[in-house]
């Protein structure tokens, strides 16, 4: 018996050490879970990246991890990593992470990690500086965006049609009043209808800033960041607060609980499938991945009954640069973690996942706005229509060190005021002290003209 | 005279202390020091401030105890008031009373239902944080939650736990998952007690009250205090809550390890968590000098 257990041991540490037949391996990590959120992207890369890749480089085994939690979880857990020396080695990012990992020397630009053959890679002449620049931090290129995307209002006509909203089939609203008014008629119509959703709260993070306060914020001409200071006291503020407390607070115009509960985005993202939100302001992934066929929250018979509008400044003409309508743009992409074990192999992998031919294939499994420019626009409606629409009129958020933290004070502000436990004014007031208190009190600016 | 007491020669005795000594050294004394030290800086995970940490002196303090700001929802003040709620309710009413009650109901009986609800409250007690708290959050849920299927039932409204009650929601929690211990230690006490004396109490007619107030609880009065020494700890320290509510809504639940969290973790502020940190040790410090004053002052009267 003894033996035996001998001869087993043996066996297993033998063959422990001839296991690794691969001799270089890779990591990916993104958030992303084979039949969960951005499932698409497991699909894209286990189906074709990988498989191609390692065809390509014989010896090399590519594994993907999978990330199934939120997206503040993700960054969390890269910044945890990265300090630490360790982490995969192409990690999937949102551009508006960058500048708080550069300066914190927790990632760095890919030519200092990859050397010249980042510099000389053919994809740089067919992607444009300006969705370059999302990756970017102090003139350095840090990752590869995947692409761009804007924000709108979605709508169900068949329930805004029900309810009496004029022109329900191609409703545009042109102010903030336009949309109050036909969620009060949904709402009148459906007293059990939480109508409208415009993100606010701390729970869902950045979708709160970009989808849900600056939407708002943008329509009353200003932004966060303004003539390279922050602004923490303004009308604009005042007036974004005020239309959140008259939809969530003094109205049921939107479920008061959705922005405060933990799970508050799946359940407007439900809310909209079941019919019970008419409107809801998100990004074009709304549309690409979290309503598309076969997804967990698709909207049956989309085509017909889903719409989309552009957000409308406060009054028309009030809007940033004077504009009647508004939207905001982020990008997410991939960069190389500066820890690699194998900086070059890593940076060809990267470079492969965003090649004409890789990006081609991801538009088959999600069509999106492209990188690159010689990628072809999907025959999507939806897309050439939205883009031509909205890209013109866009706003992206500052690229500057205090960003991210900022961010989570807008986002307490709204939850301040969506509670009922705080006025507009007093929550503006809380927000200027704790931005002075990050970005010093030289920075921060009241702003009194409109 | 001492030479002669000592089991181990000295030598050996440090051998042996050796492990233990290094363990704690390394896992307790060593943070401790680094934490301290980070809490005078402004250092962070991200950032500028994570390459290039500066030396700030005070001002994590201070601005934890900024009097303008200090009782605003999710700073520290208003954060500590919450956690006093919850230590006072959950830990010392609901476990300490709760416990002391089934190990008294129980005492010097015997059969199926003292078993099982001993078995309950143990299992309780045991299982695992994340188990718990996904079975708590299906008791609670708004929509498909039991209890408010229960309500349903017997034609009670709906209600909102987490959202409309959050504090009463992790008090509640927190006292049954933890009332196995003090039950235990209780239960244990109450054996130690010589029969004789309640039996002499039955023979002078002395009722259940008078049985409780004169004979068991003095006798039990160290266990007591060792109960509510560990159970305060315990619960001043657990992030049990923010699996349930996240701290939320609106930071009603935000107790002050959850602050504590939220600043070092989320917000990547090591030098404000760090700060956070030192003085909740503090005030666990004070806490367990005023029991252990207490401990010892019934020592000696004894």
């Amino acid at each position: 018996m003894k033996q035996r257990i001998t001869a087993l041991v043996t066996l297993l540490v033998l063959g422990a050490m001839v296991s690794p037949a691969f001799s270089q391996s890779l990591s990916i990590v993104c958030r992303c879970v084979a039949g969960g959120a951005n499932a698409n992207q497991v699909a894209w890369l286990k189906e074709y990246v990988i498989p191609e890749f390692e065809k390509a480089h014989a010896g090399v085994s590519v594994t993907l991890n999978e990330f199934g939690g939120t997206d503040d979880a993700l960054k969390q857990q890269y910044a945890l990593d990265l300090s630490v020396g360790k982490g995969n080695d192409v990690m999937g990012f949102d551009g508006f992470w960058i500048p708080e990992f550069a300066s914190g020397n927790l990632l760095k630009p890919l030519n200092a990690v990859a050397g010249a053959a980042v510099d000389g890679w053919e994809g740089w002449n067919h992607i444009s500086a300006g969705i370059q620049s999302i990756l970017s931090y102090g003139g350095a290129i840090y990752g590869v965006a995947n692409g761009t995307d804007v924000r709108m209002i979605f709508y169900r006509k068949d329930i805004l049609e029900q309810a009496g909203v004029a022109n329900a089939d191609a409703w545009q609203p042109t102010s903030w009043a336009d949309i109050t008014d036909a969620a009060a008629k949904v709402l009148a119509a459906f007293p059990d209808s939480a109508p409208l959703q415009i993100n606010a709260g701390t729970s869902v993070g950045e979708a709160t800033t970009l989808q849900g306060y600056y939407m708002l914020l943008l329509g009353t001409g200003e932004e966060p960041f303004m003539d390279g200071k922050w602004v923490v006291r303004s009308q604009g503020i005042l007036d974004t607060l005020n239309y959140y407390r008259d939809i969530y607070v003094d109205h049921a115009y939107g479920s008061q609980r959705v922005q405060l509960v933990k799970d508050g985005r799946d359940q407007s993202f439900a809310n909209f499938r079941d019919g019970k939100t008419a409107m809801l302001v998100e990004g074009d992934w709304f549309y690409r991945s979290v309503t598309a066929p076969g997804s967990d929250y698709a909207v049956d018979n989309r085509d017909e009954i889903m719409g989309w509008a552009k957000m409308p400044s406060e009054t028309p003409g009030s809007g940033i640069r004077g504009q009647d309508y508004v939207s905001a743009s982020g990008g997410t992409g991939w960069v190389l973690n500066p820890n690699t074990a194998n900086p070059q192999l890593a940076w060809e992998l990267l470079a492969f996942m965003n090649s004409k031919g890789a990006r081609d294939v991801w538009m088959t499994y999600q069509p999106g706005i492209p990188a690159r420019d010689d990628v072809p626009v999907p025959n999507s409606a939806f897309l050439t229509d939205t883009a031509a629409a909205l890209l013109p009129l866009t706003v992206s958020r500052p690229n500057n060190d205090y960003y991210a933290k900022v961010s989570e004070q807008i986002q307490l502000m709204t939850e301040n005021v969506v509670s009922g436990q705080m006025t507009p004014q007093q929550a503006m007031d809380a927000y200027a002290a704790a931005v002075t208190g990050i970005v010093g009190a030289d920075a921060p600016f009241d702003l009194h003209a409109h | 005279m001492h030479q002669r007491r000592t089991i181990l020669p000295l030598r050996t005795g440090l051998l042996f202390l050796g492990p233990a000594a290094l363990f704690i050294g390394a896992f307790i004394l060593l943070p401790f020091f680094w934490i301290a030290g980070v809490s005078f800086t402004n250092r962070t995970l991200t950032g500028a401030t994570a390459a290039n940490p500066q030396f700030v002196g005070l001002q994590n303090y201070l601005k934890l105890f900024d009097l303008s700001t200090f009782m605003n929802p999710g700073q520290f003040g208003s954060s500590l008031v919450i956690t006093g709620q919850f230590v006072f309710w959950s830990a010392i009413v609901g476990q300490a009373v709760l416990g002391l009650l089934l190990a008294w109901f129980f005492y010097r009986r015997s059969g199926w239902v003292k078993e099982s609800v001993q078995t309950l409250a143990i299992v309780a007690w045991i299982i695992p944080d994340v188990v718990v708290a996904f079975a708590w959050n299906a008791f609670l849920d708004y929509d498909g939650g039991t209890l408010n299927w229960l309500f349903g039932l017997v034609g009670l409204h709906k209600v909102d736990w987490l959202l409309a009650m959050p504090l009463l929601s992790i008090v509640l929690f927190n006292a049954w998952r933890g009332a196995a211990f003090s039950m235990l230690l209780f239960s244990s006490a109450l054996g130690s007690i010589p029969p004789s004396y309640l039996e002499t109490a039955d023979v002078a007619g002395a009722g259940p009250w008078q049985r409780l107030k004169d004979i068991i609880l003095p006798l039990i009065r160290t266990h007591i205090v060792t109960d509510l020494i560990l159970i305060t700890l315990w619960t001043f320290n657990t992030f049990g809550p923010f699996l349930l509510t996240g701290g939320g809504p609106a930071f009603k639940t935000e107790v002050v390890s959850v602050l504590t969290y939220r600043m070092a973790f989320k917000y990547f502020d090591f030098g404000t968590g760090s700060a956070l940190g030192m003085v909740m040790m503090l005030i666990n410090l004070g806490f367990a000098l005023v029991y252990l004053g207490l401990l010892r002052r019934q020592g000696s009267s004894r």
